[in-house]
């Protein structure tokens, strides 16, 4: 999941964004397609297209396209709830496997098959019999490691959720609180899935004893606590374990200037934890077919491989290429753990609530 | 005077109505509405109210936690700020010092600053390698010492200019007679001076308490997640956990207990009102004399310097961190990856919205105040001033999510409409605008109304050509707060779509939500233009300072 | 009638500040209401203007029902007590300040203020600042401005009351001719008698917010309607009487009293030029207590044994010490017998 995802206080709004094309490209109807009228794609604020593939889109399709983002994912999936009525667009995109259960029962979306589904990796598929919801992409939630630091002190990084309870990395690690924060909950969700519903609490509580730091938002931990990050570093963050996600390293590379040959951050790929984003239809949207055409052109293979630079994310298709600058500082996580929605909507709260109890208190 | 024919009493109330009307359709539209949308919708279920939620929710331990958290930490901070912040106003109000101007300016900036901003540059403080971990090896960015210096460090203002704005036109002389009767330096202080003061203070005190019971980006970015005042707590209980009846039993005790501040509030500042023989303050300040008052300015510059100038001295630091302005460079190029167009654009868009809300809130301030400044106003149109205040008091998420509910059908379909984001912002600039423009208006003299009237103007060109004249420039001071208080507002824009691009505070925030030190570098440059733009506002407005006479310049 | 008062009537809180007042103004008549502070009459005069609505009763201008007319549509004018100039404008601003809410042309506006400055006294006055006008100034620039539209009635609140003596004694005279010249009906409101009787046609004097004397000033100097009207006129040689035919019999012995007075119990007013000091021996015994210097004649307060003070009013040779003992008797021409109270 893009690194840019984040659940926090001080999150972020929402801003609609009129992607008009500029100049010459109107995208009214005569360029192909047989649409004509304006579709919206409502999504998180971590939404992001470059400006050329969302003219393809509008010169093959014909529909001119809004860009709504209306706050962090869980906002903008209970914002979506609750005006479901009476949507604010025609497409939702963002809601990940965490939250997807709430966004299914509370009929979000209405059914629809995306043409070229069929290329998307069939472990990514979700609600098989409803085709209420199509993945787009997936991240990772892993504990990322400051280089230099582990360099310095001649330590080896941890490679697993066990590592990170040996005394070697007591006081390193710093995530964030599950009940508000994306990062936070997958943290929690990964130990769930590899040490099974009777024994994550007991990993917590080695976690806890080895000085694991709760702070409330991903950007307090990755900005301020972490020691790895750009603004940690300036802001003399002391733990060198953060919770974040296994794109944040390349992120960390490609937005410096210089660039440097390698990520000055690492990825922990015994941590991670498999998120993927769905976008669907929404109940009630007013441009269905728009809609329609909106979705099969993000599981398309030009808007697949242009998600990497934008929103830090990978591709759900199997025959998607990553861009060159994307590969040269990104980690292959081989082995994530994962999770089917139908258990983390049975288990998130009383996950979420024993969590609390155990860590917080 | 109470006229009681059906005559008279008809068309003063028709007047009074008339100018209530635009500031009561505003409120009833744009908070009353959509908050009480929001709270129904957590309440009811099948069309059935859970008011058995209510005490359900009150009856948790953890929510009691939160409102004993809440409570305590408000009235430390309160109290903290009075100790910390009364030494400043007396230096303020009496000493002349060079840049003195500029000073006052600058510890206002915090206050309208959003903490998202500040959050992080107050760490630097506080934190492991803060100033007080380098000479003492102490640190409080884990304890809830965080949280409460971080509110003296936002509410400073409010103190040096209520209370200060008092002091400083309160006639020294009547000090100077109790002493000549015999008191001492320290008796003449207790009971000439601070019962004159007592007013302002508790004033003060009150909206201290206030903003402190609210506190959200504070508590949250500083108190990490052990801490959770109500604010917090709704924000979570909405947003993240999406419980809305949790959240809106939250939020009716919220309501009921800033309800009962303000209550408080406006007993105290109508006091206040009575008429108190006061000074132009240029007479009342002059150059310290003596060790002690060096001693004292020293003390309090120190404290300035400390609290409020050092964080954002860092901010401004950590944006220059990087050769040749790089990270200000950076904010004109367009391939950032997050936004749309370059980040810059967000200072355009920004200035635009507080534009647009500046409006809004004179325009509906100034009706309410007019309204509220008529001599016959009521019972009732003198509770409306309180209620005026109640938007500072309700969480920015539940206006937020309110608007997205409420506002959501024609001819008020405005989810979309750019227009949103400001009357959001006006919402909180509203209660700036009277609080400056009452007190003035109350001092125009009715029978300068009355002598216009007869000569011929209609009630309107009576407020234009006798009231206007007179309150241009507390007008111009309260727009000028309005405008650096949207300009700096984050937590109603922040759930409110917007047809274009982020406001300053949102797109900072954006920026730090990615890694990079590009990004976190440009948040950084993104929050000094913030912060300049707010400090140029409001030195401007002290330029413009009321005529002293109506005593009532930077009132919060 | 140009304006007609029918039963006014307005309370605040507790008894009737306005009580059922009736008042008549004619064309071009110029009427002054008397009465100390509290009397009401400020509060007709804001009637009138419409600033204050009634209890009951009307206020009709022409015979026309003005309730329902705001103050801005009445077309009058009304002069403060302290002037009320607005302060951000200077003299000009404020003299045109009636014309430009009629919606007058420019050049009309600015050929006004002139003629009205140079009527005043203030030629050239226009581009001044009010803050820099003495007292008479303001008075003559609140003075331009009400009448700059030509309201069809005027009204004066105290229009003299701040300024000192001479000045008010001078601007009094000079406001009268004024008035006269220009026809203006005026409605005035003071408490200064030697104000009213100087300015008016006809003098109105009110007691607690009902009328208590109309008539003109001679009428009222010479025949005060009862004992609070003449006491209020500043006489104060005023005690009960039996009345008897041509005599009566006071606390100061038997007077002689005007052959027409009404008979039986009645206040009795001996205007100090009545009161005539002669040797000691004849007629009522006093002392004399004190006297004043009043510029044309002397003052002497006189203390007879065992009934009120007299005042009398004698030439300056004729003035006996302070201490001295004195007879006083009385010259019929100069006693009345007052009306019932409520005579008006």
């Amino acid at each position: 999941m893009s690194t840019t995802r984040t659940f926090t206080a001080v999150a972020v709004g929402l801003g609609l964004v009129t992607l008009a094309a500029c100049g010459s490209s109107s995208g009214s109807g005569d360029g192909g397609g047989g649409g004509t009228g304006t579709v919206t794609l409502v999504g998180h604020d971590s939404f992001a297209a470059s400006e050329d593939v969302l003219e393809a889109f509008e010169k093959e399709s014909g529909y001119k396209v809004r860009v709504l983002q209306d706050g962090d994912a869980g906002q903008a999936v209970n914002k979506a709830i609750l005006t479901k009525d009476n949507p604010q667009g025609d497409v939702f995109f963002g809601v990940d496997n965490t939250l997807l259960s709430r966004a299914l029962d509370n009929g979000l979306f209405q059914p629809y098959e995306a043409e070229g589904a069929e290329s998307v990796a069939p472990e990514y598929r979700a609600d098989p019999d409803g085709h209420r919801v199509t993945a787009i992409d997936t991240g990772d939630i892993c504990v990322n490691y400051d280089k230099a630091y582990f360099d310095e002190h001649g330590l080896e990084p941890p490679a697993s959720f066990d590592d990170l309870a040996e005394p070697a990395y007591k006081d390193l690690l710093v995530t964030s609180n599950a009940a508000t924060s994306s990062p936070g909950l997958g943290f929690l969700l990964g130990t769930a899935a590899r040490y099974g519903d009777d024994q994550w609490q007991d990993y917590w509580k080695k976690l806890r004893a080895n000085g694991v730091k709760v702070v409330d938002g991903w950007e307090q931990a990755y900005n301020e606590e972490f020691s790895g990050s750009a603004g940690g570093r300036k802001a003399g963050g002391e733990r060198p374990l953060v919770v974040s996600y296994a794109s944040s390293p390349p992120a960390e590379a490609i937005f410096a200037d210089p660039q440097p040959e390698t990520a000055p951050t690492g990825v922990a790929t015994g941590t991670c934890f498999r998120q993927v984003e769905y976008a669907g239809l929404l109940s009630n949207a007013k441009n269905p077919e728009g809609g329609k055409a909106l979705l099969d052109f993000m599981i398309g293979k030009t808007f697949q491989e242009d998600m990497p630079m934008n929103m830090f994310v990978d591709p759900v298709r199997e025959d998607a290429r990553l861009p060159e600058d994307y590969r040269k500082y990104s980690v292959e996580v081989d082995d994530p753990e994962t999770m089917a929605p139908d258990t983390i909507a049975e288990n998130r709260d009383e996950w979420v609530k024993a969590w609390t109890s155990l860590v917080l208190k | 005077m109470r006229p009681r024919t059906a005559g008279g009493l008809s068309r003063a109330n028709a007047v009074r109505l008339g100018l209530m009307a635009l500031p009561v359709a505003f409120f009833a539209l744009f908070f009353a509405y959509p908050v009480a949308a929001i709270v129904a919708r957590g309440l009811e279920a099948d069309g059935d109210w859970q008011l058995g939620r209510i005490g359900e929710v009150l009856a948790d331990s953890g929510v009691r936690h939160v409102l004993w958290f809440t409570t305590w930490q408000a009235l430390a901070s309160t109290a903290l700020t009075l100790l910390i912040a009364l030494p400043g106003a007396y230096v303020f109000a009496r000493f002349e010092f060079r840049g003195k101007q500029v000073l006052r300016a600058v510890v206002t900036v915090p206050f309208v600053l959003p903490t998202v901003v500040v959050g992080s540059a107050f760490l630097a403080l506080l934190g492991r390698g803060g100033l007080l971990d380098e000479l003492w090896g102490v640190r409080l960015d884990t304890t809830v010492w965080a949280i409460l210096l971080a509110h003296v460090f936002f509410n400073y203002a409010v103190v040096v200019r209520t209370v200060g704005g008092l002091w400083s036109q309160l006639d020294p002389r009547q000090e100077e007679a109790a002493r000549m009767l015999g008191a001492s330096r320290l008796a003449a202080w207790r009971k000439v001076t601070l019962p004159a003061l007592a007013p302002a203070v508790a004033a003060a005190a009150l909206m201290v308490f206030l903003f402190t019971f609210t506190s959200f980006g504070v508590v949250q970015i500083l108190g990490g997640p052990a801490f959770a005042t109500l604010e917090v707590e709704i924000y979570r209980q909405t947003s993240e956990i999406f419980d809305l009846a949790t959240a809106a039993v939250l939020t009716l005790v919220q309501f009921a207990a800033v309800g009962a501040i303000l209550a408080v509030h406006a007993v105290t500042v109508r006091r206040r009102e009575t008429a108190l023989r006061l000074v132009d303050p240029s007479v009342t300040a002059r150059r310290p004399r003596g060790a002690g008052q060096w001693a004292l300015l020293g003390g309090v510059l120190l404290t300035v310097v400390l609290l409020l100038v050092l964080p954002l001295a860092v901010l401004v630091q950590r944006s220059l961190d990087a050769p040749g302005f790089a990270y200000y460079k950076a904010l004109t190029s367009e391939d950032g990856g997050i936004f749309l167009v370059a980040p810059i654009a967000a200072v355009v868009n920004s200035l635009q919205y507080a534009l647009a809300a500046t409006v809004i809130a004179v325009l509906i301030g100034a009706l309410a105040a007019a309204a509220l400044a008529r001599r016959d106003a009521g019972r009732f149109v003198r509770g409306f001033d309180a209620l005026l205040m109640l938007p500072l008091g309700v969480s920015a998420v539940t206006v937020g999510f309110g608007f997205l509910i409420a506002l959501d059908e024609p001819p008020l379909d405005l989810r979309s409409s750019w227009i949103l984001v400001p009357l959001a912002q006006a919402l909180v600039g509203v209660p700036f605008v009277v609080r400056t423009m009452l007190p003035v208006l109350r001092a125009v003299d009715t029978r300068l109304r009355e002598a216009a009237a007869v000569l011929g103007a209609s009630p309107w060109r009576v407020w234009r050509e006798v009231d206007l004249p007179l309150v241009r420039r507390a007008l111009l001071v309260a727009a000028g707060f309005a405008f650096a208080v949207s300009l700096g507002e984050f937590g109603a824009t922040v759930f409110i779509a917007r047809p274009d691009n982020p406001t300053l505070p949102v797109a900072v925030a954006r920026l730090l939500g990615r890694p990079g030190d590009l990004n976190y570098g440009q948040a950084m440059a993104l929050s000094t233009i913030l912060m300049v733009v707010c400090a140029v506002a409001l030195l401007v407005l002290e330029r413009l300072r009321v005529p002293s006479r109506t005593g009532t310049a930077g009132e919060f | 009638m140009l304006l007609s008062i029918e039963g006014a009537t307005v309370r605040f809180d507790g008894p009737p500040v306005l009580d059922a007042v009736d008042l008549d103004v004619a064309e071009g008549e110029i009427v002054c209401v008397l009465g100390p502070s509290g009397s009401g009459k400020s509060t007709l005069l804001r009637a009138v203007a419409g600033l204050q609505p009634l209890d009951s009763g009307r206020v009709s201008l022409d015979g026309r029902d003005q309730a329902r007319v705001p103050a801005h549509r009445r077309g009058m004018g009304l002069m403060f007590q302290d002037h009320q100039l607005f302060p951000q404008r200077d003299v000009g601003g404020n003299v045109a300040f009636g014309l430009r809410m009629h919606g007058f042309p420019r050049a009309e506006q600015d050929g006004r203020v002139r003629e009205l400055l140079e009527l005043v006294g203030l030629p050239g006055a226009a581009r001044r600042g009010v803050a820099s006008l003495s007292g008479g100034e303001q008075q003559r620039v609140a003075l331009a401005r009400a009448l700059a539209p030509r309201p069809r009635l005027l009204m004066l609140d105290e229009p003299l009351g701040q300024l000192d003596r001479s000045l008010r004694e001078r601007l009094v005279v000079e406001l009268r001719e004024l008035f006269g010249r220009l026809g203006t009906t005026v409605l005035a409101v003071t408490h200064d008698q030697g104000e009213a009787f100087a300015l008016a046609d006809r003098v109105v004097v009110m007691r607690d917010g009902r009328i208590a004397q109309s008539g003109t000033p001679l009428q009222v100097w010479q025949r005060p309607a009862d004992a609070f009207v003449a006491r209020f006129l500043g006489f104060d040689n005023v005690v009960t009487a039996t009345v008897s035919g041509r005599a009566a019999d006071t606390p100061w012995g038997r007077l002689p009293v005007p052959g027409d007075s009404p008979q039986g119990t009645a206040a009795l007013l001996v205007r100090p030029a009545g009161v005539r000091i002669v040797a000691a021996g004849e007629g009522l015994r006093c002392t004399v207590a004190a006297r004043t210097f009043r510029g044309t004649h002397v003052a002497v307060q006189l203390k007879p044994e065992g009934a009120p003070r007299l005042e009398a009013a004698c030439a300056l040779r004729d003035a006996p010490e302070p201490g001295e003992e004195v007879g006083v008797v009385f010259d019929v021409t100069d006693v009345v017998v007052l009306g019932d109270a409520r005579t008006a």
